[in-house]
This record gives structure tokens, C-alpha cells and sequence, in this order.
């Protein structure tokens, strides 16, 4: 592509980077959460992938890396859901605790970010599989009509 | 009936609707037919998110909230999967139209009938 | 196909009007969802507390469409030679 784009794309993408994993983090207190922010950040990748050629960013980012990102991130998610199986199957476990524990007021009130038990760590972990998702998709479907080999 | 011509985003969706049917049902071009089922999809979450609107109501969250009403939760988290459901189907079912066009050279739907090896 | 079109505009004139949602089950959600798990925002806890299993099924079905659209367009070494 030519100079302009590829500067602009260089200028661009910590900053795109940086508002999904904010909307990924602060799930529980504004509108956003896993699924959201993990689509923003996949943007800024696509962004990548269009400015350069498809064969650079595959020498950063080699497709067996994002399959150990999106099956950890699988893993975590039901590992959180199993940790209250003492009561039930999806118990939020986190809340007395002072880890995240925090309970907000009732009615209206400015948030606070370490509350609400296990739900923030289930939003990292969602974050992380739509991320490896969507950009493993974009980046396999842009290196077809290339004619390159994909590696195991 | 001057009080059902309030319901704009019904009527909407029923447009949508009639709309993508037209759609896959008359054209032959592949990619034709992928953006009907695009359409069809969206038709679908539009409708399930306008199902559960409080007249004067505000977004579910407390942060900061006004004092009112609020809209109704659960049909918004319904439509969260419903949107990701739809980005996976597309996302194969244009994968397999770049292999149908590698293996037969076109992609009209007549003529990728025949079942051969 | 005409028949189908007329009736689709029929059933969006004829339903309840806008602002008007007919289950109750939410009134218990919103009233008592900060108190039992905590977050400020509803949906957020609707989705990953009280509908868990659906997330779960959803996050099937990402992993088994990238694993699709990865596995159809990889070249075996006789496609190459």
C-alpha cells in the first residue's frame, strides 16, 4: 500500500490496541465486556493486514502462537466456571473474598473496578479466544490467494 | 389502528425480512445469496433487541444512572450470541464459496449441481 | 411467495404496542442483580452469571468455526511437490 496508509496505520494502532483492551477490562462497570472488546482489537489487527502485505504479519504472528492463545483462554473460562462446583455448577465464588469482592451501593454510583466476584477474570478469558478467533481467521483467508504454504 | 402505526421497528423488521427472502430466493450468484443470509440475520437480532423496550427507559447499568426505568435485560444479552453465531456462519460459509470457485471455476449456483468427484 | 409477505406485514401491525414487554422475569433480575453478584452493569452479569450456560455454548461454537476455516484451507505436501 502506499506511504500515506502505512503511516497512518504505524500512527493508528497502539491506539486501537489500547481502547479494546480497556472495553475487554472495564466490562462490569460500562457497557462492553469479552465479546466486544475482543472484535475492536481484532479490527486493529485487520487494520495491519490490509496496510502491509499478509506475509509480514505473519512472520510476527505465526499462527500455532494464536491457537495456544485461544485454548488457554478456552481452558481458563471453564476452569472459572468450575470453581464453585461445591454449590452449583456457575456459583460466583469471588464475592466475600477480598480479591474482588467488593458489593457496590444500591441505586446509582460511580464504579469501582475490583467488585463483582468472578466476572471480570470470565472477561479476560472470552477477550482472549475472540481475539485469537477472529484474527486467526482474518489472517488465514488473507494468505489464500497468496500461494503461501501454511506451517503446522 | 392509528395506535399500531407506532410500531415502526416492527414494521422494519417485517420489511428486512420480506426483503432477504427476495433475495435468496430469486438470485444465483453465490455472493448474492451470502448477503441475503447477512440480511435475514440482522432482521432477526433488530427484532429480538426491540422486544423488550420500556416506554422512558434507560440502559441497565448503574453506573451513574438517571433515575427511571429501566429497558429490559435479558433480550440484549440473547442478541450478544446471536451476533457472534452469525459472524461464524459467514466467515465458513465464504470460505467454502473461495473453494467451490478453486475446484469448478465459477460460482453460479446451476452450475455446481452435479456430484462429481 | 406474495402470500408469505402479506402476512409477515399483517403480524408486525397487529402486534402489542412498542412499549409494552410482556414477562415480568426481569423486575427480579434488575431489582436484586447488584446485590447477589456485585457488578454495576446488568447485562454483563444477565450473560456470564445468570445465562452462563449460554456463553459457554457460544464459545463452542467460535472455537469449531476457526478450527473450520483453518483446517479447509490447509495444503498437503503432494498439492505442493
Amino acid at each position: 500500500m502506499s506511504k500515506i496508509v502505512r503511516t497512518i496505520a504505524n500512527l493508528a494502532t497502539p491506539f486501537i490496541f489500547m481502547f479494546g483492551l480497556y472495553v475487554i477490562i472495564h466490562g462490569h462497570i460500562t457497557p462492553g465486556g469479552g465479546f466486544q472488546g475482543g472484535a475492536v482489537f481484532a479490527s486493529g489487527i485487520a487494520l495491519l493486514i490490509v496496510a502491509f502485505n499478509a506475509e509480514k504479519v505473519q512472520n510476527y504472528l505465526k499462527e500455532s502462537h494464536l491457537s495456544v492463545i485461544e485454548s488457554s483462554g478456552a481452558l481458563m473460562f471453564i476452569g472459572l466456571a468450575f470453581a464453585g462446583i461445591c454449590v452449583t455448577f456457575f456459583y460466583n465464588i469471588l464475592i466475600g473474598s477480598p480479591l474482588f469482592g467488593q458489593i457496590p451501593p444500591e441505586g446509582s454510583n460511580p464504579g469501582f473496578i475490583w467488585s463483582a466476584g468472578v466476572i471480570p477474570l470470565m472477561n479476560v478469558a472470552v477477550g482472549l479466544k475472540v481475539i485469537a478467533g477472529l484474527s486467526g481467521i482474518v489472517l488465514v483467508m488473507a494468505l489464500v490467494s497468496s500461494n503461501v504454504r501454511i506451517d503446522e | 389502528m392509528t395506535e399500531s402505526l407506532f410500531n415502526i421497528p416492527f414494521i422494519a423488521v417485517a420489511a428486512l425480512v420480506s426483503i432477504a427472502l427476495y433475495i435468496i430466493l430469486t438470485k444465483r450468484n453465490l455472493i448474492k445469496m451470502v448477503m441475503g443470509i447477512v440480511i435475514l440475520e440482522s432482521a432477526v437480532n433488530l427484532f429480538l433487541v426491540t422486544l423488550g423496550y420500556r416506554s422512558g427507559g434507560a440502559t441497565p447499568i448503574f453506573t451513574n444512572a438517571p433515575q427511571s426505568l429501566m429497558v429490559l435485560p435479558v433480550p440484549q444479552a440473547l442478541t450478544l450470541t446471536s451476533i457472534v453465531i452469525g459472524v461464524s456462519v459467514t466467515a465458513l460459509m465464504l470460505s467454502m464459496i473461495i473453494l467451490i470457485h478453486r475446484h469448478t471455476g465459477s460460482i453460479d449456483a446451476e452450475k455446481s449441481r452435479k456430484l462429481k468427484g | 411467495m406474495g402470500i408469505v409477505v402479506t402476512l409477515f406485514f399483517a403480524c408486525a401491525l397487529l402486534m402489542r404496542p412498542f412499549g409494552q414487554p410482556p414477562s415480568d422475569m426481569d423486575d427480579y433480575i434488575i431489582n436484586n442483580a447488584q446485590k447477589e453478584t456485585g457488578a454495576n452493569n446488568v447485562v454483563a452479569a444477565v450473560v456470564f452469571d445468570y445465562r452462563g450456560y449460554d456463553t459457554l455454548g457460544e464459545a463452542t461454537i467460535l472455537f469449531t468455526a476457526v478450527t473450520g476455516v483453518v483446517m479447509l484451507f490447509r495444503r498437503t505436501k503432494e498439492e505442493i511437490l
